[in-house]
């Protein structure tokens, strides 16, 4: 009763055999050992198993892998290459953007689809960007801050 | 916990229609899944067979002519319909109301169609929809129909679509001169479902001082998304002030039957109804004197 899918993950083909029912986050976490994504609410509510499929930033615990079927997905293991960290995380480390680090790598990810889209947004546009993930350690200052240095390209390289 | 089902994701509308005519009751139809996957998550839907329309690319689209208005397909997504140029220049007010909507990652993985088929009262697009005059188009193998919004919502989570049918698009009009549409809802935290969800037209006759028309529609104050009729007598033929406005509110407020939940009581629900009739048709009056 399995079903094939294929999916290009961090920039790495994967051949799975899953059952239908299984959700993307599952695919991520408990077959690929991703654990990047969190599984925070299970009802689509937190953020914390943002993911970017085929480009967009998608709640992977609302996703149906099957339907990502032939997708490229990046997830927070994908930002940093090699020993570089993407300069999302240098900013989120310079500007304490996170304290539990639960929600981090879905705030990384939608941080990362809002620059993708728009790489100079304003600081409402900051904020509406990532309100689809909730943060109850920070307070969310301490995130926009971070955005609003890499936004100002006080990281240099290429967003 | 979902539980197991079977996997058939057809490629076009034709194909699903075979399917859904061929499983009966045993199957169920998921677009982006970001309903349908939450009460399947609770064991709420169990289907045997699911039928995944994604992949049907002959459903998304936005098309938008002079004489036929704006159409959008059923699986058209709702960050599609927040970003069209299209319905920003035409039809602005729907790009609004997706920016309320859920949020980014919601909007990028969920459909247009699968939000109204959900049936959920406490629905953005079904009001704003409403009161645009939108018509809704269906099919089944047998052939095609169509009906206005009023008309698809039967009682919460419970749509006209009949069996062996798919909902495929959405035919808005063009609004005729010196209309001013407006959606807004109140909710607890943005990106929040609707404590209350409030959408009105108003289109004013060519001097500009008469209200010709009406539409107030209102989301998550009834077993459906309704329309609020006697509120809009009260502004039908009359030039419209805020005094009016007050009142269309007073009276849309008892017309509503909202219910006491965590988020709000019936009675918080009706006051809601009332300031935000009179706020969104003072919007909506505002477009209209522009337009």
């Amino acid at each position: 009763m399995k079903e094939g899918l294929t999916l290009t993950v961090n920039g790495q083909p994967y051949e799975l055999y899953i059952k239908p029912k299984t959700l993307l986050v599952e695919v991520l976490r408990d077959h690929l050992g991703l654990t990047g994504a969190k599984r925070g609410c299970n009802s689509s509510s937190c953020g914390a198993c943002t993911v970017i499929l085929n480009g967009m930033a998608v709640k992977s615990c609302s996703v149906l892998a099957l339907q990502a079927d032939g997708g490229e997905v990046l997830t927070a293991e994908g930002l940093a290459v090699g020993n570089k960290l993407h300069p999302l995380q240098e900013a989120f480390l310079d500007h304490g953007a996170y304290q539990c680090g639960f929600c981090t790598s879905g705030m990384l990810m939608s941080s990362k689809a809002l620059l993708d889209e728009n790489p100079s947004p304003t600081r409402e546009q900051i904020k509406e960007g990532i309100d689809g993930n909730i943060c109850r350690c920070t307070g969310y200052n301490s995130i926009i801050r971070a955005l609003t240095a890499v936004v100002n390209g006080e990281y240099k390289e290429a967003k | 916990m979902i539980r197991d089902f079977k996997y058939l994701a057809p490629k076009t509308l034709k194909e699903a229609l075979t399917l859904l005519d061929k499983y009966g009751e045993d199957c169920k139809v998921i677009g982006g899944g970001q309903s349908l996957l939450i009460l399947m998550k609770q064991g709420l839907v169990a289907p045997e067979y699911l039928i995944s329309i994604k992949g049907i690319s002959e459903l998304d689209y936005i098309e938008s002519d002079a004489k036929e208005g704006l159409r959008i397909g059923a699986l058209t997504t709702h960050r599609a319909i927040e970003k069209s140029p299209v319905i920003q220049n035409g039809f602005r007010v729907l790009a609004e109301m997706e920016t309320r909507l859920a949020s980014i990652q919601t909007r990028n993985w969920g459909t247009i169609g699968g939000n109204l088929c959900h049936g959920d009262p406490a629905g953005d697009p079904a009001p704003i929809l409403m009161v645009l005059g939108a018509t809704l188009k269906m099919a089944g193998l047998n052939g095609e129909r169509a009906m206005p919004v009023e008309d698809f919502f039967l009682d919460y989570f419970e749509t006209a679509l009949e069996p062996g049918e798919l909902f495929t698009g959405i035919q808005v009009p063009v609004p005729p001169p010196h209309t001013g549409s407006a959606y807004t809802k109140f909710n607890v935290i943005e990106s929040d479902l609707a404590t209350v969800g409030v959408a009105v037209s108003i289109t004013l006759d060519a001097s500009g001082g008469v209200c010709r028309d009406v539409r107030i529609a209102l989301g998550a104050a009834a077993p459906t998304p309704i329309r609020a009729r006697q509120a809009e007598e009260v502004l039908k033929g009359k030039k419209i002030t805020d005094e009016l406005l007050g009142e269309a509110g007073q009276i849309a407020s008892t017309e509503a039957e909202p219910v006491s939940d965590i988020y709000a009581s019936e009675e918080y629900r009706r006051e809601l109804v009332k300031i935000l009739v009179k706020r969104v048709g003072k919007e909506a009056l505002a477009g209209a004197m522009q337009a």
